[in-house]
């Protein structure tokens, strides 16, 4: 007969059925979808929150790190700068907030309904694009503002925001399933993503460091993404493209572990949660 | 062909207590990860030993044919609901393998997915989905899943301004719609209200006519009886009875009593009841006083409960409740007694008469209330505490005289019939 189920122990690291995946492909759109119009109910001011997070960010850190501590921006408005750093650096920090929490905070769901586990930490990084987008189109009319033009090398922004969501997702499997059985997971990441912003070069360039340490800071898979960000929009500068490799190899690492690690504890989830 | 649609193959589940918690600290596991290839080889020595480890499942095997609608059974811990999990993968057994062949759907507890502040339309679509639908199946089953669920002035109101019956109605609909070929239902029709329970159990009664396989835990031995022709019966999660759904529901209320027929509580504070009022006891006996679980359809049985009042002044009104098999409630009956009750042992007794109840199974419902205007406080409730059987077994039955087919009705009461007679010419 058809579908054929073998439930059994299973035992070390688990493949991911694909098909399965496949077949539940619709839940992550639905997941997402739930959480973009849940998001904003009972707000008064609804999806403007999307624009007023990094804008405010932008002004406040424009005066702090632009003008006061004088931190130099390759050239670029300060504004700018910081705005395009931002744009990443917001989506990964919240998709990775919510990724850690998505499966603690469906734990009702985990201990009474099977779907492919996976899903929950994935589709936390559909639904954060809506944002992501809103808030570029900020970034659009600063531009427009300072008078400076998108560079051809826009094109690479897509595969920008895939590494941004891959990094996102892969330390979000690990910390939702470390977050299952170890709460103190949902303490550290609030807290851990404040200290990372300031390891990225989100509001500095890595030129600040000179040439030798520059790879220190592209072993973050964050920081590669977001030093290429920037030329890939404005084009004032080359392309980092070793930082960039280094990054990605190092952000695909952790998400291909991740999803193993994951894959390999989830069996436990509904135990544990 | 007649090859199982499921097949469980000793299948056991333990969980882990005590020093290991399931929330161990980072600390102690970075520990144990790192000793582990140390620890290993001693593991051997150490497994049986470790008296922390709890099986909530102890090599539990079966096969369901296709078609077949089986009830689980069992008391609290008993196992059912970790074999309902193990079953819709949801946890992993410890060891032990099962195969299944078909779509499975289960539902282990109504509305588990819904979100607060969507709509019931778009909770519908999330539910669905999640609980493995297309959004094409959802859409052609939409309206259907609407009629059932009886909420379609509500459809586009956010489900936390749902009443607690129309949010069950909504979320039973989605589920019942799903078609699987195995479906599996843990105690959802504990919730709604009594109309609704008895469509739910009709759905569920047309899945299992439509030829699709049910697995389906209650506590409710009615439900058991009328929707299941097979029964397994879980005890320490262990399987102690598998069979016709009748004989093993008798061999549940029979289980560590040697009878259906009562139920004593030994030890006070284990007792249903509250500060105010302890059950004791609930009998069944016949006319000369002894316990009974078979009735002759002619002869009266006496229902006798005993109760402590532990704390005096409160009025207290028992009540007992006979349903049938079918879960229809045949009478219930009530002491109003208005007086505040004193301290002490009670010992009451209702007889009913033979020749009213119809031939079948039984089930008694005990509660003590204290009713005072506008509120009422169960302090006990023992649903379906104990069973009995009414048979016809007697030849010279009033009630049958010659016939000797099966006889309608939830009731076979003894009436005279009496004429008067005029001869139509006269007229």
């Amino acid at each position: 007969m058809k579908n054929e189920i073998v439930i059994e122990p299973k035992r070390g690291w688990v493949p991911v059925n694909f098909r399965e995946i496949w077949k539940f492909r619709e839940l992550f759109y639905f997941l997402a979808w739930r959480d973009v119009k849940v998001k904003y109910k009972q707000t008064a001011l609804g999806v403007i929150w999307a624009i007023l997070q990094p804008f405010l960010t932008m002004v406040v850190f424009s005066m702090l790190f632009g003008r006061f501590a004088g931190i130099p921006s390759d050239g670029v408005p300060y504004p700018i700068f910081v705005y395009i750093g931002l744009l990443p650096w917001q989506y990964f920090a919240s998709v990775l907030g919510q990724s850690t929490n998505s499966v603690v905070s469906g734990g009702e769901m985990v201990s009474k309904i099977y779907f492919p586990r996976l899903i929950m930490p994935v589709s936390t990084a559909i639904a954060a694009i809506l944002d992501f987008c809103i808030a570029a189109v900020i970034l659009g009319l600063m531009m427009i503002y300072y008078d400076m033009s998108v560079s051809a090398t826009i094109v690479l922004v897509p595969l920008l925001v895939l590494l941004t969501m891959m990094n996102a997702v892969g330390f979000g499997m690990w910390f939702s399933a470390l977050n299952v059985r170890y709460r103190d997971i949902q303490y550290a990441i609030p807290f851990g993503i404040q200290i990372w912003m300031f390891v990225t070069p989100v509001i500095y360039p890595t030129s600040l460091f000179g040439e030798r340490y520059a790879w220190l800071l592209a072993l973050n898979p964050m920081g590669g993404v977001i030093e290429a960000f920037r030329p890939a929009v404005l084009g004032h500068m080359p392309i980092p493209w070793t930082a960039l490799g280094i990054s990605a190899a190092i952000g695909l690492l952790i998400f291909v572990s991740g999803v193993f690690y994951f894959r390999r504890v989830e069996r436990y989830f509904a135990d544990v949660i | 062909m007649s090859s199982p649609i499921i097949e469980i193959q000793g299948i056991s589940k333990s969980y882990t207590i005590g020093k290991k918690e399931a929330y161990g600290s980072l600390r102690d596991e970075i520990m144990q990860t790192i000793t582990a290839p140390f620890r290993r080889r001693a593991k051997g020595a150490i497994t049986d030993a470790d008296d922390t480890t709890i099986w909530a499942l102890k090599d539990v095997s079966f096969e369901v044919q296709e078609g077949e609608v089986i009830g689980i059974i069992g008391r609290n811990g008993a196992g059912k609901s970790t074999l309902l999990k193990i079953l819709s993968r949801i946890t992993e057994p410890t060891s032990g393998r099962i195969v299944m062949h078909g779509r499975v759907a289960s539902l282990l507890e109504v509305g588990t997915g819904f979100h607060p502040e969507l709509t019931g339309r778009e909770n519908i679509f999330l539910n669905g989905a999640l609980l493995g639908m297309t959004r094409a199946e959802i859409k052609a089953k939409f309206d259907e899943i609407v009629a059932f669920s009886e909420i379609e002035k509500f459809l586009d109101t956010p489900v936390k301004r749902y009443s607690s019956g129309m949010y069950v109605r909504l979320a039973f609909a989605v589920a019942a719609h799903l078609e699987p070929e195995i479906l599996i239902v843990d105690e959802v029709l504990a919730v709604g209200d009594v109309r609704f329970q008895r469509k739910c159990m009709e759905k569920m009664g047309d899945v299992s006519k439509a030829g699709r396989t049910v697995l389906f835990v209650s506590h409710s031995m009615p439900a058991i009886t009328r929707l299941c022709q097979r029964a397994l019966l879980l005890s320490d999660g262990r399987v102690v009875q598998d069979g016709p759904a009748h004989k093993v529901v008798s061999a549940y209320f029979r289980s560590g009593l040697g009878t259906s027929a009562t139920r004593e509580w030994p030890d006070l504070d284990n007792a249903p009841g509250d500060d105010v009022v302890r059950l004791r006891s609930i009998h069944l006996q016949d006319e000369d006083g002894k316990l009974c679980e078979v009735v002759d359809i002619t002869q009266s049985l006496e229902i006798e409960i005993t109760f402590d009042v532990v704390k005096p002044g409160v009025v207290l009104v028992p009540a007992c409740r006979v349903s049938n098999q079918d879960g229809i409630i045949i009478f219930q009956t009530n002491d109003w007694n208005p007086r505040p009750r004193q301290m002490g042992y009670y010992r009451g007794t209702i007889r009913i008469p033979g020749n009213l109840l119809s031939e079948g199974m039984f089930f008694v419902t005990v509660a003590i209330s204290t009713l005072s205007p506008g509120v009422t406080v169960k302090r006990v409730v023992e649903k379906d505490a104990v069973s009995f059987q009414v048979r016809d077994c007697s030849e010279e039955s009033p009630m049958r005289s010659m016939w000797a087919g099966d006889y309608p009705g939830v009731v076979r009461p003894n009436l005279p019939w009496k004429y008067t007679w005029t001869d139509i010419k006269q007229t």
